[in-house]
């Protein structure tokens, strides 16, 4: 554990080493302030709670999300430090772990940094703030699936572009399994247990259920899972990609 | 006492490709072992497996006890090792660098200031200390990844081509630096520089198409160049021919040939039969036949030709 928290912590740093993470964070905040206003209805709705805000995460983290995972694994192959950090007493584990662990502190620290919208919601009018937590949970969680899809994506190659604009792709494929237009793709043939299971795969679907403010052990399950699933490929990764 | 890093008939495949083929050797505490070899030799593949950096397709390498393949923490605790090219993290300064690479050798605070502490001192980073690493110089950088790999003060040091790319000065301080933790140390060394061999090494591996050709000292080595104590010997112009006539007439001496860069007609380079010693029977002969020698001196034989010699006599 303590070599684990050693990874995430120099790797956190590594984001604040450039001016690029203050570019990013002030790029994200300005997106995830400015989508509920302009596409999500957010003041004319009338109602006192933070759904456009959150209807909106899964597609701002599309973008962000890679874009902060992308380089965790292809900068430590492209300068050849894989092979530093690989040969000292660490377990491969505890690389990818401790990776994943800085990239998604990071993505905490810019999806925590959007609390003045949450204060505007306050001061404008009486938000049920225990559904406003169980939205940022569920975001925390889809973050950190996106970003295990993104750091073991990473591990595939040497080019940054490349590992963003892959698991973005994943990502999007993830995420419209449960959309209306995928669904209805399937129903005309597909039997409907395969409907379910393509729809049971979706981020929208679990991502949905939790901003209404459930708490829904599915939801949690799905999503840590996920995270866990991601890992063990972007492990199994490393190992098959340092032999070349 | 057993040996510090021991490699047993490691093998290491890349697909189709043997990169390394069954090699075995031990290395000592007090050893500094050269590996040489043409570049794909399988050096470097090598030095990956033993460090743990890449699993072996079979065999294994066991680093103070520790065997790679079981217990690759415990053996990378005890190593030190220096990849070639000296990767580093360039957006991080040397001494926070320093101190992950502690951190992650679970070195308590004052065992991290003392460790760090010693090898600013032992490499001379104090100036450098806290600039971004992608910001310095060669040099520099190649002495951070010396001091990340002594860090701990392991007992066996892997080193991938330390000196490759500095300039003159720099080279003969890593090599000072490796000469003086040979004593206390198992060390191992890649290079392709033969002079690194005679300037450091207790003793030189030669490897070639993954496999250890030649197993030696440096002075083993020598001897296997054909002109391992040969005499190379300057006469005047005019006594040229009466020396070639009289030293070939010699039992000792296999062979007497013209050495000299173009224009110069009186060097000559006079080969001994068996590589033995013959600098004072061909300087008593030539005296004795009243030939005034302008120079003559032994030449131990050039390692590029020992290794010229043991690496492309296969199909390379």
């Amino acid at each position: 554990m303590r070599v684990t928290l050693t990874i995430a912590r120099r790797e956190f740093l590594a984001y604040f080493s450039t001016p690029l993470a203050y570019v990013f964070l002030v790029v994200f905040l300005a997106a995830a302030a400015a989508a509920p206003f302009y596409f999500g209805d957010f003041l004319d709705r009338g109602q006192a709670d933070l759904t456009p805000f959150f209807d909106f995460h899964p597609f701002l983290f599309l973008i962000f999300m890679p874009a902060i995972g992308m380089r965790l694994w292809t900068d430590e192959r492209r300068q050849g430090t894989i092979e530093l950090l690989m040969t000292l007493p660490i377990t491969p584990w505890q690389a990818v772990m401790g990776k994943f662990l800085a990239a998604w502190a990071f993505a905490t620290v810019a999806i925590a940094l959007t609390f003045p919208i949450w204060i505007t919601v306050d001061f404008l009018g009486d938000p049920e703030h225990s559904i406003i937590l169980t939205g940022y949970f569920a975001s925390f969680l889809m973050a950190g699936a996106l970003l295990a899809v993104a750091s073991s994506v990473s591990a595939l190659t040497t080019s940054q572009v490349i590992a963003f604009v892959i698991s973005a792709l994943v990502g999007f494929l993830m995420m419209v399994a449960g959309l209306d237009l995928v669904i209805d793709a399937f129903s005309a043939w597909a039997p409907d247990y395969l409907i379910s299971l393509v729809a049971s795969f979706s981020f929208m679907t679990h991502f949905a259920g939790m901003t209404n403010g459930l708490v829904e052990l599915n939801a949690v399950i799905y999503f840590v899972t996920l995270i866990g699933l991601f890992l063990l490929i972007n492990r199994q990764v490393i190992d098959l990609k340092k032999a070349s | 006492m057993s040996p510090l890093v021991e490699v047993r008939s490691l093998r290491k495949k890349f697909g189709a490709v043997i990169a390394v083929d069954d090699i075995n050797f031990a290395v000592e505490r007090g050893e500094v072992l050269g590996f040489l070899g043409p570049n794909g030799a399988g050096k470097s593949t090598t030095m990956k497996v033993i460090t743990g950096f890449l699993p072996a397709t079979s065999g294994t390498a066991i680093v103070c006890g520790e065997d790679i393949r079981t217990n690759p923490i415990g053996a990378k605790r005890k190593l030190g090792y220096l990849p070639e090219g000296a990767p580093l993290y360039g957006d991080m300064s040397p001494e926070g660098f320093l101190d992950f690479v502690c951190r992650t050798r679970l070195m308590s605070r004052s065992a991290r200031k003392k460790a760090i502490a010693n090898v600013v001192d032992r490499m001379a980073l104090q100036e450098v200390l806290h600039r971004r690493i992608e910001t310095l110089s060669k040099g520099f950088r190649r002495r951070v990844g010396l001091a990340q790999a002594i860090l701990h003060d392991p007992d066996v040091l892997i080193l991938d081509e330390p000196t490759d790319g500095l300039d003159p000065n720099q080279k003969h301080e890593v090599r000072e630096l490796i000469r003086s933790m040979g004593d206390t140390k198992a060390i191992i060394i890649s290079t392709h520089i033969l002079e690194e061999v005679d300037a450091v090494c207790d003793r030189a591996i030669i490897i070639d198409h993954g496999r250890i050709v030649t197993d030696g000292t440096p002075t083993q080595l020598h001897a296997r160049s054909p002109d391992y104590n040969a005499v190379s010997l300057k006469v005047q112009s005019t006594d040229t021919d009466r020396t070639v006539e009289l030293l070939k007439g010699l039992p000792e001496i296999a062979s007497v040939e013209l050495a000299g860069p173009a224009g110069e007609a009186n060097a000559l380079l006079v080969r001994p039969r068996n590589g033995q010693f013959i600098a004072d029977i061909v300087g008593k002969n030539i005296s004795e036949a009243n030939i005034t020698a302008v120079d003559l001196h032994a030449v131990i034989g050039k390692l590029d030709d020992v290794f010229r010699a043991v690496t492309t006599g296969s199909d390379g």
